[in-house]
C-alpha cells in the first residue's frame, strides 16, 4: 500500500508557497498518496493566478541580501516589490522551479488540493477565483486523511 | 552504457531532475533504461534516495564536467 503524505500550506508568501509544493510533488513521484489543506493565507496559493505572490524582507532577519539594510528602508514603497523581482530572477538563474510548475506537478501526479471551506468564507473568495480540479472541506476532512498518514506536516 | 530513452535536467534544481525522471519513467516499459542528466549536486543523494524508495535499479552514475549522469532500469510494478 502506497505511503501517505498529508500537508497543511497555511502561509501564502512566494518563499513559503515553495515547501508545501516541493514535498507534495516529490512525494507524489516516490508513490506517496499525498493531500494538502490550504488554509488561512495558504489558501490564495490555490488562486488561478498566483504571479501577484511576493517575498518580504521585512521581519525576516535571516534573509540574505545583496547589501546590509535597516528595517525603516525596507519599509519604503516598493521594496517588496524589488525584492520580489530580484529574488525571482536569482531562483529562474537558478533552475529554481516556479510556483506554477510544482503546481502544476502536483495536479499532474494526482495530488489531492484542498481548500479549507472556512477561509473561503472567511475571505470571501468565490469558487472561481481558484483552479479547477480542486475539493473543500474542513477540519474534519483533513483528519481523514491525515490520520492513517504516515508523514504529517504544518507549513 | 546502453540506454532507450533520455531525460535532460541540466541547470534545473530540486525537485526539478526528480520530476523529470518520474515522467521520463512513466510511459516506459519494465527492464527498459532510462539516461538522465543533471547538474545539481543535490541530485547524487537524490537519485539514490528515489531509486530506493520505488524500486526502480539505479545501474550506474557518472559524473564528467560537473554533469552527472544516472542510468536508471525501471522496474515492474510503476
Amino acid at each position: 500500500m502506497a505511503k501517505k503524505l498529508a500537508l497543511i500550506a497555511s502561509k501564502g508568501a512566494l518563499d513559503w508557497a515553495y515547501p508545501p509544493f516541493i514535498l507534495a510533488s516529490t512525494a507524489a513521484a516516490l508513490d506517496y498518496d499525498v493531500q494538502i489543506f490550504f488554509t488561512f493565507y495558504g489558501l490564495t496559493l490555490l488562486r488561478k493566478d498566483i504571479s501577484d505572490l511576493k517575498v518580504s524582507p521585512i521581519a525576516n532577519p535571516a534573509m540574505p541580501m545583496p547589501l546590509p539594510m535597516p528595517n525603516l528602508a525596507q519599509m519604503i514603497p516598493g521594496m517588496e516589490s524589488m525584492a520580489t523581482m530580484m529574488m525571482k530572477q536569482k531562483m529562474a538563474k537558478k533552475g529554481i522551479a516556479t510556483i506554477e510548475e510544482l503546481r502544476s506537478a502536483c495536479l499532474e501526479s494526482g495530488v489531492k488540493l484542498i481548500a479549507c471551506q472556512m477561509t473561503v468564507d472567511l475571505f470571501d473568495f468565490k469558487p472561481d477565483d481558484f483552479i479547477d480540479g480542486i475539493e473543500y472541506g474542513g477540519a474534519a476532512t483533513f483528519f481523514e486523511f491525515a490520520g492513517e498518514s504516515d508523514v504529517n506536516m504544518f507549513i | 552504457m546502453e540506454f532507450d530513452k533520455e531525460v535532460d535536467a541540466r541547470n534545473l534544481n530540486c525537485p526539478l531532475p526528480i520530476l523529470r525522471c518520474k515522467k521520463g519513467l512513466s510511459d516506459m516499459a519494465a527492464d527498459k533504461t532510462l539516461k538522465i542528466m543533471a547538474t545539481d549536486p543535490g541530485s547524487v543523494k537524490d537519485f539514490d534516495a528515489f531509486c530506493k524508495q520505488t524500486g526502480h535499479q539505479l545501474l550506474q552514475m557518472d559524473e564528467a564536467d560537473s554533469v552527472f549522469t544516472f542510468y536508471i532500469k525501471k522496474q515492474i510494478s510503476d
